[in-house]
Order: structure tokens, then sequence, then C-alpha cells
């Protein structure tokens, strides 16, 4: 239990070590290296994104507006909105849980708890959207009972949102459970021992040592709650200023001839990337520190 | 960060959550008269302009005002998966009668003859399927026997969920049937290589479209007339041309209102002049407008029949037996589709 300040003495040697043996490469390959990556990121990352935000501005300003003040369009940033408001604080609470309880507990099954909190990265999305359809559907197990009760998941924001919440699932436990892991019980027995209820231990001491970790969390979890597509679009039903999210929306634009409209709208989208993408940096680079000490990647 | 902003900024994420769902069950709860239409791949422009005039027209004769008729779309046959599974739709406008049968029988919320309950086996409009080929047709092709040449590349969506690509399937079926005298084999055998001709399998006409026309893969489509006609229209007509086979299909894409949703929301007497709006002269005018065939060609500009090419049409009814003989013959497991279509390995 409390031989957590291991792994990170490793950790904070690893790096450096590593570093002078590159240097000790010869430079051409370092150089091949760095450009092979250059390259790659060039062509696969910064071409496309900026492709999209050409897209979007080819028709001008006027247009872009227009095309985001739409109403449909503005329906689906708002469904996105919410849907990400809700999903994103469920799985901040479920995820401190899970990740609480497989770091600090011993119990039988926990690694088998977490492969299953894995699941939803390992399973395509569009089964993640049918299952849902299976269960809430029509013709599925609860089916009859919810039309009785005139109660709608499928084709309405609760299905989306059941189906975004099990895609987003794992960000926030994967990111807390190897940070808490390393961390240890230590600092919480000495709370509980020193007189803190449960509590406040949690609310000092644990919350405090895993907020980078947390956040990073939360910022991936509400990047791909707001940009799921493949689930979503299988239990919205694609109705238009209703259950259509800004995915689906930058598709059917896309679909209609529209092409500026739809790259404006998933310009917002790729702008959502990069705040995250900004923010992580601005992180990484501001507490440095800190993160290092907690984190592995 | 000390434990006070902690505690405050856990509690703000908790309001927002609380506030967001608030806002999604007042949202959900208020009361208007709104349609839902779930409707096919290419009908998308079609519908906006009928949505808007109908509204207009209803609005200024009733008390009870409707504020939105909401549009989804998708392939046919994906599109009544959809509705099967629950999906809310008012009125269903799909591309073929099958689609609806099917919505029929296994949802069971409308009546199996629904199809008997509007004039013209309920199919306000018609359309057929023609060829888009690229400017200056380079492959030169000019007919159905065109498209099993070696090197020519089709795009078609899979008939599996598309209602246009099913009439193209029956379309080229019929031809061969007229062609090769009716020998079985003969069909058949060029069934397969059309098929082998098909590089990619969309699952709607629009997805179609895309690859044919942006996406620049393939030397002939086969389209429904209005969607070749639309993609003329938007890419301009030095990009595509039009090719009118020798023969080809009357393709009738019904409307139906579904029973069952439209009695539990209350909405049959608007779902019901909805559908009825599309066989009024202006309902016709706006259909022509949009490059589907009208029922009622007076109610229209001429001009826009004017585009419509002669060409000879065979009926599913006559020459198929009806979509619910040709459904599970050509289209169902283990139909003469599955058994003719070997992917590319």
């Amino acid at each position: 239990m409390s031989d957590a300040s291991l792994p990170y003495q490793i950790e904070d040697l690893a790096p450096a070590r590593a570093a002078r043996r590159i240097k000790g490469e010869s430079r051409i390959v370092q150089f091949a290296l760095v450009g092979v990556s250059l390259a790659f990121l060039c062509l696969f990352l910064f071409l496309p994104l900026i492709s999209v935000f050409v897209e979007a501005g080819a028709r001008g300003w006027q247009a872009y507006r227009e095309a985001i003040l739409e109403p449909d369009a503005l329906a689906a940033i708002r469904l996105t909105l919410l849907v990400a408001a809700i999903a994103v604080p469920f799985n901040v609470i479920v995820g401190l849980a899970a990740a609480w309880a497989i770091a600090k507990f011993e119990f039988r099954g926990k690694s088998l708890l977490i492969s299953f909190i894995d699941l939803p990265f390992s399973v395509s999305p569009v089964i993640s959207g049918l299952v849902f359809v299976l269960l809430f559907g029509a013709q599925g197990y609860f089916g009859p009972w919810l039309a009785a009760n005139d109660i709608k998941i499928i084709f309405a924001v609760p299905g989306i949102l059941l189906a975004t919440i099990f895609v987003t699932f794992p960000f926030v436990a994967r990111e807390l459970i190897p940070h808490m892991q390393s961390l240890g019980s230590a600092d919480e027995e000495t709370a509980l021992t020193l007189g803190a209820s449960p509590w406040r231990t949690f609310f000092t001491v644990t919350l405090p040592n895993v907020k980078w970790s947390l956040f990073y969390g939360v910022l991936l979890c509400n990047a791909r709650a707001m940009g799921e597509f493949g689930a979503v679009a299988v239990v919205s039903g694609k109705i238009r200023g209703l259950t259509n999210t800004m995915p689906l929306h930058v598709e059917i634009l896309y679909n209609e001839y529209m092409g500026a409209a739809a790259f404006a709208v998933a310009s917002l989208l790729a702008g959502l990337a990069l705040v995250t993408l900004v923010l992580k940096t601005v992180l990484e680079w501001r507490f440095a520190d800190a993160i290092a000490a907690s984190r592995r990647h | 960060m000390t434990r006070q902003r902690l505690h405050r900024l856990l509690q703000a994420g908790l309001a927002l959550g609380a506030f967001a769902l608030c806002f999604g069950v007042i949202s959900g709860a208020r009361a208007q008269t709104e349609l839902l239409n779930v409707s096919y791949d290419p009908t998308r422009e079609l519908y906006r302009e009928i949505n808007a005039a109908f509204i207009a027209d209803w609005n200024a004769k009733n008390a009870k005002k409707i504020s939105t008729i909401r549009q989804s779309h998708g392939g046919s046959g994906a599109q009544a998966r959809t509705v099967i599974d629950g999906l809310n739709a008012d009125v269903l406008t799909l591309a073929l009668a099958g689609d609806i049968d099917a919505v029929a029988e296994r949802s069971k919320k409308l009546p199996l003859d629904w199809q008997k309950r509007l004039p013209q086996n309920s199919s306000p409009y018609t359309s057929t399927i023609v060829f888009l080929v690229r400017k200056g047709n380079p492959k030169a092709i000019k007919d159905w026997g065109d498209l099993v040449k070696p090197g020519v590349q089709i795009i078609t969506p899979n008939p599996k969920t598309s209602g246009g690509a099913r009439w193209n399937y029956l379309a080229a079926w019929a031809y061969a049937e007229k062609a090769f005298n009716k020998d079985e084999a003969k069909v058949r055998d060029y069934i397969g290589k059309l098929l082998a001709n098909v590089p990619v399998l969309d699952t709607g006409a629009r997805g179609a479209t895309t690859t044919f026309t942006q996406r620049g893969i393939g030397d002939v489509f086969l389209s429904w007339e209005n969607e070749a006609f639309l993609a003329l229209k938007e890419f301009g007509e030095d990009k595509f041309d039009i090719i009118v086979p020798s023969l080809s299909i009357l393709a009738e894409p019904p409307v139906a209102a579904v029973d069952g949703n439209v009695d539990a929301k209350g909405t049959r007497a608007e779902a019901q002049a909805y559908l009825e709006f599309l066989y009024t002269p202006k309902g016709q005018a706006i259909i022509a407008k949009n490059y589907y065939r009208p029922r009622n060609p007076e109610a229209a500009d001429p001009k826009d029949i004017a585009r419509f090419p002669k060409v000879e049409l065979v009926t599913i009814d006559e020459s198929f037996g009806g979509w619910a003989k040709a459904q599970p013959t050509h289209f169902g497991d283990g139909g003469t589709f599955d058994q003719l279509y070997k992917p590319a390995r």
C-alpha cells in the first residue's frame, strides 16, 4: 500500500536517461525522426485542420454567421452543450467513485472492473448506439413498457445522453486511476488518523492531490462528448432542430451541398479541439512540476 | 486550489448540470403542434419548400396552428427501421411502398392496406432512374448494356438500405429481361456483371451522390432523376451530363400517416391535410419545381414539365408483381441481390 513512492522515482529518472541516449545517436537519425513526425503531423493534422477553417470562411464572414445562427444549427449547438453539460459532470462523479474504489481498496474482481471501464473504448460506437436501441427501442426489451408510460428514450434527448455517457465514461476514470494508484493511501490514512471525517479527507486531501488528472479527464471527456458521432447517430433519429447534435448537423449540411455552412459548424467543433489543446499545453507548461510528479502520459 | 474554491467549483458544476436538466425537460414539455416527417434521402430540398407552403396554408385556415414540421432524412430502408424501432413519425414519405409495408407489418402502427388510402397508390409524385455521367460522357455510356463493359465504374447505393438503389436494381433487371427475352440465366449474368462494376455501396442516395460528385469516384451514377437534376443545379451543367436509358422504371415514392403515432399525439387532422396538400395544384407545382414528376402536370409550370425526358417506363406491379413480391425475391435475405453481389476482394 505505501510502496507508492517507488514508481515515480523511476519515472523521474527515465526521461533524463532516455534523452541522453538519443543525444548519443547520430544527428541524421535525429533529423530523420523529427522530419518524419513533422511530415506526418502536417499531412494528417494541420492540413485537414487548416482546410476546415479555410472552407468555413470560403463564402465570407456573413455566410459564416448565417450558417451558425440558422435555427437548426443553433438547436444543434444547444443540444450538444446540453449533452456535454450533463454527461461530463455525471462522468466526473462516477469516474471519481470508480477510481477511488480501484485505487484505495483491495477487492476481488478489481482487474475485471478496470477492464470493464475500458470497454466503451474497445467497442465500436455503432454497437454502443445499437445496444440502447435494443434495450429501449419500440421492439426492444423495455420498448412496450416505455411506450405504455409515454417515456421517450431512443430518438430523443435521453437516448443521446445515454449514448454519450456510455462512450465518454472511461476518460475521467482512466486519467484518475493510475494517478491515484501511484499516490497510494498514505495521505488519506494520515488525515483520518488525525481525526478528519471521510468527506473532509476527500475534499482536502484526495481531490487536491488529483486535481490535474481530473482536469485532463474532464477536458478529454468534454471534447469527446461534444464530438461523438457514431453512437449518437444511431440513437438520434436525426430530427433537425430536435435531436441533431453538432457532428450530425455537419454531416447533414454537407450532404445538402451546403459545404461552407457544414464547415462553419465544423470549425466550431475544431475550435473546441484547439481550445482543449491550448488549455492542456498551458497547464502542462505552467504546472509542469506538479504534473510531472503525478502523471505518466 | 483551496478547499473552498474546489467546493465552489463542484457546486457550480452540479448547478449547471441541474439547470441543463431542467432546461431539457421544459423545452421537451412545451406544447405546440409539430409534425415529424420521416423521409428518404433526396427529398430534403422538396420538403423544405413543401413544409413552408403547407404551414402558411394551414395556419391561414385553422385555429390550431402548426409551428414546425420537423424533418428526418436517410436511406429509405434505414429510415423505416428507425420508425419500427420507435421514431415518432407523424408521416412517412419514403422511397418505395415496400419500406412502409415493413413499418406496417412490424410496428402495427398503420393498417396493411395503407396504400389504398390516398389516390394513385398514395404516391403524389413519381420519378425514374437515369444515368449521371461525367461531362462529355468519356466512357460512352448510352444504355444499360454499356454498364457491364469492363472498366466502367458504377455508383449506386446499397439496395438493402436505400430505396433508390432498389429501383436502380429493378430497372436494370427489367432492361435485362427485355434484352435477353426473359432468359433468367442471362439476366442473372448481366446483373452479376453490373454489380461487379460497383466499387462502393453507400447506405443512401445522397451519400452516393456525394461519392460521385464530390469525391469524384466512378464513371456513371445510377440516380433518381430528381437527384441527377439537383446535382446539375448544384455543381453546374458543365460538370455532368444526364443520360436517359432506353427503358427505365416508374418509381412511385409513397406517403402515409402513421396512425398509431398521430392518434397518440393528436395530430391526425394535420398529418392528413399535409399529405393531401401534396396533391393540390400548389403542392404539385412545388413537386415539379424540385424535379419530381407531378401526377397533375397541368398544375405545374410548363417549363418545369418540359425538363422531363420521355422514356419508356415499366411498373413494379406489372413487371415484378408489386413490392410484396419483389422485396423478398430480390432484396430479402438470400434474395437475388445476395446471390449475385460479390464484394470485390
